[in-house]
């Protein structure tokens, strides 16, 4: 079992990392560009088991230490 | 341990990647005279101690968040511990970041608003001068140190900066060379220009600023020393 889980800063964070991409997109020409956010992904390979348990497993490790819940978010999918 | 251990022993941690660990060390021992050992990031228990220091640099890496892994590590259940009993904790810069990583002090520190690494002499005003790190400050000017950081961006919730204006627990803010708490002398952009923050006890300081490396004149400017003279002080002061 394969999980993909993506943290970003919440949405009332200043992120000027997203910010300053957006407006390097906007200066190659894509001016459709109206907003970036920056994050990270990690993909994670769990043993096989019972997909309930993994995916609380996973919230778990999300909370103590891929994210930090002062300022970010964080998002849990299975890809594989 | 040797049984001879006195009162004023400071333990300075040393992550993988810190990088200030003996110009703390050599501020307490060398330029103040007190006892000073380093303890290492893989301990699970402190020797007796009076204060830890957890020093600046890049502990592992800043590897996810700056801070993060240096905050999971296992002498931090034993640092834990020793706050939660009372004891004095410092975190300097990077150390600032293990404080907030671990839960010891609230928020979180960012990206700098500029995004850019910032190393530069910055004037601080001393907004809580009666706390056991701060006693000694001066505070007829506001003190000059350096900062050197790309993530000491202090945010917090609205409720939490409320609580910490209103509990006294602002230790430092950034200002002019007058005082002035301006946006341009806030470099890393952040929140109510936070530098250094108290915890609820008041015996845990984080500050991004570098009282270490500001301790004697022939570094430019000695008022960083005040900080760790105040901790001595208060040591003695409680046996």
């Amino acid at each position: 079992m394969k999980a993909r889980v993506t943290v970003r800063l919440k949405s009332g964070v200043l992120d000027p990392q997203g910010l300053t991409i957006q407006k390097s997109l906007r200066s190659l020409g894509y001016e459709e560009v109206a907003a970036v956010r920056q994050g990270k992904v990690f993909e994670i390979e769990m043993a096989d088991g019972a997909e309930a348990v993994a995916r609380q497993r996973l919230d778990e490790m999300c909370r103590r230490l891929l994210a930090n819940p002062v300022v970010e978010e964080y998002q849990i999918e299975w890809v594989g | 341990m040797s049984g001879r251990i006195t009162a004023a022993r400071i333990g300075v941690v040393v992550f993988p990647g810190s990088n200030c660990d003996h110009d703390a060390y050599h501020v307490v021992k060398h330029v103040l005279g007190s006892g000073a050992t380093f303890v290492w990031h893989k301990e699970t228990e402190l020797p007796p101690l009076a204060a830890v220091i957890l020093p600046g640099g890049f502990a592992y890496g800043d590897y996810l968040r700056a801070g993060a892994m240096a905050a999971r590590s296992p002498v931090m259940g034993a640092v834990r511990s020793f706050a939660a009993a009372g004891g004095p904790v410092l975190g300097i810069c990077n150390g600032f970041q293990v404080l907030v990583e671990s839960g010891l002090l609230p928020g979180a520190l960012l990206r700098n608003r500029g995004l850019k690494f910032i190393h530069q002499p910055v004037h601080l005003k001393v907004e809580n001068g009666t706390s056991r790190f701060t006693s000694r400050c001066r505070s007829d000017r506001p003190l000059r140190m350096p900062i050197s950081h790309a993530e000491g961006n202090y945010h917090a919730d609205e409720e939490t900066l409320n609580r910490l204006e209103g509990e006294g627990r602002v230790a430092f803010r950034y200002c002019d060379s007058r005082g002035r708490i301006t946006d341009e002398a806030n470099v890393n952009g952040s929140q109510r220009a936070i530098a250094g923050i108290l915890n609820e006890a008041g015996n845990v300081l984080g500050l991004m600023p570098h009282p270490d490396r500001a301790a004697e004149a022939e570094l430019g400017s000695d008022d960083g020393r005040a900080v760790f003279e105040s901790l001595l002080e208060s040591l003695e002061g409680r046996g």
